[in-house]
């Protein structure tokens, strides 16, 4: 019998309406897979069994339908499900059960996704590595002792080590696209405003966004159209059609697409097997009708500043709900200690050491007599960004750079160096200052790790980065990872 | 603390005073969400995971209170931004549950306008700095302590049913020259304002409830040397109160400034049972709020045809309408100034509408109501005692029921929470007697009683007769026709009417 958690979504989804798999089967081999082989990834921070079992019950009696109904899910532990422990991977949050659902997670229940669990992620969705997570690392399927990426590593682990077929995760600065490129599998991060913040537990309000994760691009595509579009919940979600991107991923072509290569994110501290693999799937995309030129976007340079002055701005004023007053944590309320003693004492056992970081830094950043020099500093070289990337739409379609500089390394070893772990996320910054759409593809490897290719394109024009996606996978079908830890 | 006297302080000195006025919008439902913003409610029962400000939440901006800020704006003839934000102002505080406040900071929605009042018949033209749209917080109870501030209570309580309620500041520029009558001043300033709000119908405006809240500010200088350093006095939470702070910290200032000491620039807290304020914290210390920019909202950008249709449908403004009024109701303008200084204008016009001629409606809440009123330490509007009511008081007076005298006793019992007024009449049986058998035998008696007097009147010394007419008032207890009681007296002396 076929092993359901080798079947991409698309086919888990056929397999159920063709009567070869119950929804209830499907699940239960994923709630099987996951209790195999997590205690090795540690992808999950809760799995809901029970919960996932009730829904695909109803997909079974036929209560919902849809294109992915059935089909199991891995949610990454910043979005809210209600009733089920949501704890952004930090102690402060440590037992807290959503009252309601966000809106993505209302509309992967709508479609009849089962939700598996939660996914483990570096605290607050401050990181690159998963590293961050109070509760522990996530490791990579391709090599156990290397990183998943992040901060969204315990989704991306999750897909690729066949626990789920399909994964949200959420993008502040690559925090889908890195970890898609670091476990070969295919990431997106849709427009701001693309998909509803609402219910999103919040690190940088101007940047966040949520995101399909999965193995193939219709998997993600499908997935896309299920939580994408808008949502009067959130103001900043966008009141327009969803990109046709089922549309663009069937369809899978770059014949005549005009496709820039940023001469900015190329050359010194990219990885020469990095830097191999994504010239060759240029060449890939060439040879399928694709126009390539190199185009210059100035300002990336400065995006990893500027995002590192908005982004804990934000984080430091989104955070300060944290308090010890209404829900999570509480440390040293013994009846004598006053408010703010047991605020203190809660925020400095409950909050790790990065995210005191970026507290830190975004309170400085918005301070009286700072404000104009960084935060606002910071705003206009983002005007600058979205400008490059406004002149480059004048000269191409889409935008392509390798995903990260580097394939995965090993657990530990940039934990110690901050700055060397924000680099992670060169390529990937300047989609989010921007707000347009960028996805992670899976190229090939270097030294048996996965290195991806990012495509960025303007706003609300998803459709291009499946097209790109679909032909580059028609090209260069995606490598498996050999899971050899799994029999040791 | 010895304070020198109002008067006093501003001979020598020059006030500059400043207004910050909070108004809850009386909008159904909360700034950001869908929750009931009715008063009074069961606390926390009018909350969800935005007001609570729980992880994930986010706001939507509701429209009508754009909308009723916008009106304000125009009534107080201001410029509306074309395009603004809101912008989070960050501090921890633990009825706030997001530990910022969504406020607007260096882009109001409404700038530079004005509001004329009149004072002792001089119209005064305060001018707006700005009006801006805000959330309002949580509140507090801290139990356990004597005050009921934090200070000393064992724990605290929080309210979340206020919190994300609709909020609008309006601020004042600072208002000079208002030369011997500052708190006069900033009391019609607050008083007009409410009435525009009121007219607008934006706002319950109910000082006593919180839905309308002053912090005001005050400095005094020297005449022609620079601005004093300001204090800004919080709390103050009645029409009566803001001149009573007013006042006070001309008072306390003033008797600083002689001692040679310097005023801190500071928040004060105003206490409303002794009219008093005292320190709260210093300004020096003030926190650094880090205003940014809300992320989570997108700018706003009335369209200018919109607000144009607003500014067209406004209401006749107070000042306005209560000149027709007046005119309507052959008052005079210094009455109609009173009544609005004392807050008892619309108070009046009820009174009239509840069927009271004008002049005694304007006798009663300009008299009797507004001593009691001062007495109780209280706006006369606020008294225990409703339009309707002095309306039937002075209508049972029309009707010979009641005489003056009856009639105060009536309205006392009203104030004592005795019932209506006709209650009040039947509970302590206050009738005029004119019966004439009833009061027969108590001229009689007040004859008997004062032989010198009844010999004067029967000689012809008719005045006489006032001694006793009074002895059968005072033996009915005020309740006799006096009028009646005189022709039985000269009756029963065998004199005749004059």
């Amino acid at each position: 019998m076929t092993d359901l958690t080798r079947l991409s979504a698309v086919q888990t989804r056929e397999a159920i309406t063709s009567g070869s798999a119950s929804a209830v089967e499907v699940t239960q081999a994923h709630l099987d897979r996951i209790a195999a082989v997590d205690g090795l990834v540690h992808a999950f921070l809760h799995v809901d069994a029970e919960g996932a079992l009730a829904q695909a019950a109803r997909v079974d009696a036929g209560e919902l339908t849809g294109p992915l109904a059935g089909v199991p899910l891995a949610l990454k532990d910043v979005i809210c499900q209600e009733g089920i422990p949501t704890t952004v991977g930090s102690r402060i949050l440590e037992g807290w059960r959503p009252p309601y659902d966000a809106t993505v997670t209302a509309r992967l229940k709508a479609a009849g996704i089962v939700i598996l669990g939660k996914t483990n992620m570096d605290e607050f969705a401050m990181g690159s590595s998963t590293e961050h997570s109070a509760y522990g690392p996530t490791h990579n399927p391709w090599d156990l002792t290397r990183i998943p990426g992040g901060s969204g590593g315990g989704s991306s682990a999750a897909v690729a080590s066949y626990q789920a077929p399909l994964a949200i995760g959420t993008d502040t600065g690559g925090s889908i696209r890195q970890p898609a490129g670091v476990t070969g599998t295919v990431g997106v991060k849709p427009t701001y405003g693309g998909v509803s913040r609402y219910g999103l537990v919040a690190f940088s309000s101007s940047l966040d966004q949520a995101g399909p994760c999965a193995r193939t691009v219709l998997d993600a595509a499908l997935l896309h159209e299920v939580i994408a579009g808008y949502d009067p919940r959130d103001s900043t979600s966008i009141n327009a059609p969803v990109p046709p991107v089922v549309a663009a991923a069937r369809e899978a072509s770059v014949k005549g697409l005009r496709i820039g290569v940023v001469r900015e994110l190329q050359g010194d501290g990219y990885e020469p097997g990095v830097t191999a693999r994504f010239e060759e799937a240029v060449a890939l995309l060439r040879e399928a009708g694709a126009v390539v030129s190199e185009v210059s976007c100035p300002h990336f340079n400065y995006a990893l500043p500027a995002y590192y002055l908005i982004a804990p701005a934000e984080a430091s004023s989104n955070l300060a709900r944290f308090d010890a007053v209404r829900y999570g944590l509480r440390v040293g309320d013994d009846g004598e200690r006053s408010l703010e003693e047991v605020t203190a004492l809660t925020r400095g056992q409950g909050f790790g050491a990065e995210v005191k970081r970026r507290i830190i830094l975004g309170t400085y950043a918005l301070s009286s007599g700072y404000y104009d020099a960084y935060y606002g500093q910071a705003q206009k070289v983002r005007t600058l960004i979205s400008r490059d990337f406004a002149a480059a739409w004048s000269q191409v379609d889409v935008l392509v750079a390798p995903t990260c500089p580097t394939v995965a390394f090993p657990l530990g070893a940039k934990l110690e160096d901050p700055l060397a772990m924000y680099k992670q996320d060169i390529c990937s910054i300047p989609a989010n200052l921007y707000g347009g759409p960028a996805a992670s593809f899976p190229v090939g490897l270097s030294e048996g790790l996965p290195v991806g290719l990012q495509v960025m394109a303007p706003t609300m024009r998803e459709d291009l980065l499946y097209q790109v996606g679909g032909a580059l996978e028609v090209a260069l079908p995606p490598a498996a990872p050999s899971l050899d830890w799994e029999s040791k | 603390m010895s304070a020198i006297a109002y008067a006093e302080a501003l001979v020598e000195f020059e006030p500059v005073i400043g207004l910050e006025t909070h108004v809850e919008l009386g909008t159904a439902s909360k700034m950001f969400c869908g929750c009931a913003t009715e008063f009074g409610a069961e606390p926390n029962t009018q909350t969800c995971p935005v007001c609570l400000g729980l992880p994930g939440a986010l706001p939507v901006v509701n429209e009508t209170a754009i909308e009723s800020t916008i009106r304000i704006g125009l009534a107080l003839h201001c410029d509306i931004a074309s395009w603004c934000r809101f912008a989070r102002k960050n501090y921890f505080y633990p009825d706030m549950p997001k530990n910022f406040q969504t406020s607007q900071y260096d882009e109001p929605l409404c700038t530079d306008g004005y509001l004329d009042v009149t004072v002792d018949g001089q119209v005064v033209r305060i001018p707006i700095e700005r009006v801006h749209l805000e959330e309002d917080t949580g509140k507090s109870l801290h139990v356990g302590g004597a005050t009921g501030r934090i200070h000393g209570a064992s724990h605290s309580l929080v309210d979340y049913n206020r919190a994300g309620i609709p909020l609008v500041e309006i601020v004042t520029k600072p208002v000079t020259g208002t030369g011997a009558m500052p708190a006069e001043v900033a009391k019609a300033y607050v008083t007009e304002l409410r009435d525009v709000l009121r007219g607008l119908g934006v706002s319950d405006v109910k000082m006593e409830q919180g839905s309308m809240r002053c912090d005001v500010n005050v400095s005094l200088n020297k005449p022609g040397a620079e601005w004093g350093t300001r204090s800004e006095t919080k709390n103050v939470n009645s029409l009566r109160s803001v001149e009573r702070a007013v006042r006070s910290e001309v008072e306390r200032q003033a008797f600083r400034l002689r001692a040679g000491e310097r005023i801190v620039q500071e928040t004060r807290h105003f206490h409303e049972d002794t009219g008093m304020s005292t320190s709260g914290r210093s300004k020096e210390e003030a926190t650094d709020y880090r205003y940014f920019p809300e992320p989570d909202l997108v700018p706003i950008a009335p369209d200018p045809a919109w607000v144009q249709s607003l500014k067209a449908a406004l209401p006749e403004a107070p000042s306005v309408r209560r000149r027709q009024l007046v005119e309507e109701l052959g008052l005079s303008v210094a009455d109609s100034e009173a009544m609005v200084n004392a807050g008892v204008l619309d108070v009046v016009l009820a009174t009239v509408a509840a069927g009271a001629p004008a002049a005694e409606a304007r006798n009663w809440w300009l008299g009797h109501l507004a001593q009691s009123a001062n007495t109780a330490g209280v706006d006369a509007a606020d008294l225990p005692i409703t339009p309707d009511q002095v309306a039937r008081v002075v209508a049972l007076v029309a009707g010979g029921t009641l005489n003056a005298g009856l009639a105060r006793q009536v309205v006392g019992g009203v104030l004592a929470g005795e019932g209506s007024p006709d209650e009040v009449v039947a509970a302590r049986g206050l009738a005029v007697v004119s019966d004439v058998s009833a009061l027969t035998a108590a001229v009689a008696d007040a004859i008997a009683a004062d032989p010198d007097a009844a010999e004067k009147v029967r000689s012809g010394k008719v005045a006489a007769a006032g001694a006793l007419v009074g002895r059968v008032m005072k033996a009915t207890r005020g309740q006799a026709d006096a009028s009646v009681v005189r022709l039985l007296v000269l009756e029963q002396l065998g004199v005749s009417g004059p």
